[in-house]
């Protein structure tokens, strides 16, 4: 991975979801410039619903998973090139 | 009796609704998701049914799958323990379709008691002392005024499809009124799929206290007495107990009878629980009907020795209850704390993960409900309670000593959990005095920090 390429991984361990909700479209897309603090999806964990943001400016490279997946507590979600 | 009943649930309670049935010789089929394979459900049972994904919608809530499940292991019944879908009417619905016994009131029940504007009209035409407030749905902000008006604030709007605890918020100003009922009608109609909300006034310092009732189709009750659960965060509840240390023998005897009068009126069949708030003058307000067997219900066994799952099952079963009102005795002190998988140092964030360690108090009293055993991966995508400690004692003193005692030997490493937070609680002096309403954890947290 080079330099520039950074991942956003799980704050813990649960469901990830695209989407803020069924009915609305995925918080983000391939190729989406994401700036510090934007919400990029949720990890439900134990009926609890965790905002994820980034911490760093980037273009969303690749996503890791598909809606409703299990995730791990530190595995990557999404990859970006940092801006 | 039936043959066999199908578990449909998870975790502590489907452990232990298994336990009665093998007690009754009556065989048991679980069901799991992708997630629970190595579940102690799955393994306590004498047939276990794969249902779908880790995702609850596709497994613990899919109803066409369970109803399949039961048909194909020729199973009689189904328990639905509590959550998922033990208060679905659709999923009573479908099992009564289907020819299986559904462990807990009709159908009917069910959408009546999901109806809280219903009972609480239920509640009032049978005399029933209710919450002060609208009489039916709010229709207009101006109708909201004119109920305020009359009782002042503040005053909680509530959503008629929610309950315990959801779809509920505090409003204190004629400012606040309209916002509050929009963003209100909003958020119930996406959560339950029902708009209609109304108005309480908001009861100060209140007693949780509800009362464990059985009803068969004979149209007999009986109570079992009450639980009190004041000791609540967010309106979960923590601790529970049975006696109530607030409620004397003419208060108890008056809400019992009131909670047998409810259920009577609504035509309850199999267990059930009628909700009181108590305000700090010992009035009592009728709050709302549990329709399926509580999480707290080991408290009601420990001081009646009374099994409330073999009780559902034999009036299922059976159409009639083998108890009367004479032989229930309410004897000694319980006290359960719930262990959850939540950090109580770091805002009682989810702790799921691999349990490294476990060891189960023991002794005389004391009785552990959990699905843990050492190496167990407690799985992420479920509620966090993974245990209940429940201790008996002859008196409150003794029952605190107790559980004070079980909780240090209590050994959970590897993931957080409530156990420190419950040994805090048991030193508290309010708590030791039994001054314990819900703003009791509040309190509580904010002497601490």
């Amino acid at each position: 991975m080079s330099d520039n390429i950074f991942t956003v991984n799980a704050p813990l361990s649960g469901t990830f979801y695209r989407c803020p909700s069924p009915d609305e479209p995925p918080y983000v897309e391939v190729g989406q410039e994401v700036n510090p603090g934007q919400v990029v999806c949720i990890v439900e964990s134990m009926k609890i619903f965790n905002e994820v943001r980034v911490e760093r400016k980037g273009v969303i490279q690749k996503i890791l998973l598909e809606d409703e997946d299990p995730v791990m507590i530190n595995q990557p979600m999404f990859e970006l090139e940092a801006k | 009796m039936f043959r066999k009943i199908l578990v449909a649930n998870r975790g502590e309670i489907a452990l232990r609704v298994i336990r009665t049935c093998k007690e009754m010789g009556i065989q048991t089929v679980a069901v799991y998701s992708d997630a629970d394979k190595t579940s102690l459900h799955v393994q306590y049972a004498d047939e276990a049914v794969h249902i779908g994904s880790h995702l609850a919608r596709k497994s613990y809530l899919n109803i066409e799958k369970i109803i399949e499940s039961a048909k194909k292991t020729g199973s009689e019944a189904v328990h639905p323990g509590y959550g998922f879908l033990a208060e679905n009417a659709s999923f009573a619905e479908a099992c009564e379709e289907n020819d299986i016994k559904f462990i807990g009131p009709s159908a009917k029940t069910h959408r009546l008691t999901g109806e809280k504007i219903t009972s609480k009209k239920i509640a009032e035409e049978a005399g029933i002392p209710v919450t002060p407030g609208s009489h039916g749905a709010i229709s207009n902000p101006d109708e909201a005024l004119d109920v305020v008006k009359n009782m002042g604030y503040p005053v909680i709007v509530k959503a008629s499809g929610g309950g315990g605890g959801r779809g509920m918020k505090i409003v204190h100003h004629d400012g606040e009124l309209n916002e509050v009922l929009g963003i209100a009608r909003g958020e119930a109609i996406a959560a339950f799929k029902n708009p209609d909300l109304y108005i309480e006034k908001y009861v100060k310092e209140p007693h949780h206290i509800e009362f464990q009732i059985l009803g068969d189709e004979s149209g007999r009750y009986v109570h079992l007495y009450e639980r009190e659960c004041s000791i609540q965060k967010r309106y979960q509840k923590l601790v529970e107990e049975s006696p109530s240390p607030f409620l004397d023998n003419e208060l108890r005897e008056k809400m019992a009878d009131a909670a047998i009068g409810v259920m009577r009126s609504v035509g309850y069949v199999n267990a059930g629980t009628v909700e009181f708030l108590v305000d700090e003058n010992k009035k009592f307000y009728f709050n709302e009907i549990n329709s399926r067997l509580q999480v707290e219900h080991p408290v009601t066994e420990m001081v009646t020795g009374i099994d409330l799952v073999r009780e559902q099952i034999i009036i299922a079963a059976e159409g009639k209850m083998t108890i009367d009102q004479n032989d229930i005795h309410q004897d000694g002190w319980a006290i359960e704390c719930r262990i959850n998988a939540e950090d109580p140092d770091n805002g009682f964030m989810p702790s799921p993960g691999m349990v490294e360690q476990l060891i189960i108090p023991g002794g005389m009293g004391v009785r552990v409900d959990t699905g843990l055993y050492q190496n167990y991966e407690i799985p992420p995508f479920y509620d966090s309670l993974v245990g209940k400690l429940i201790v008996w004692a002859k008196d409150r003193p003794m029952a605190i000593a107790r559980m004070k005692r079980a909780l240090e030997e209590f050994r959970i490493n590897g993931v957080k959990t409530t156990i420190p937070f419950h040994s805090r609680i048991m030193e508290d002096k309010d708590f030791i005095k039994g001054n314990t309403n819900t703003h009791f954890i509040e309190r509580f947290e904010k002497a601490r920090s």
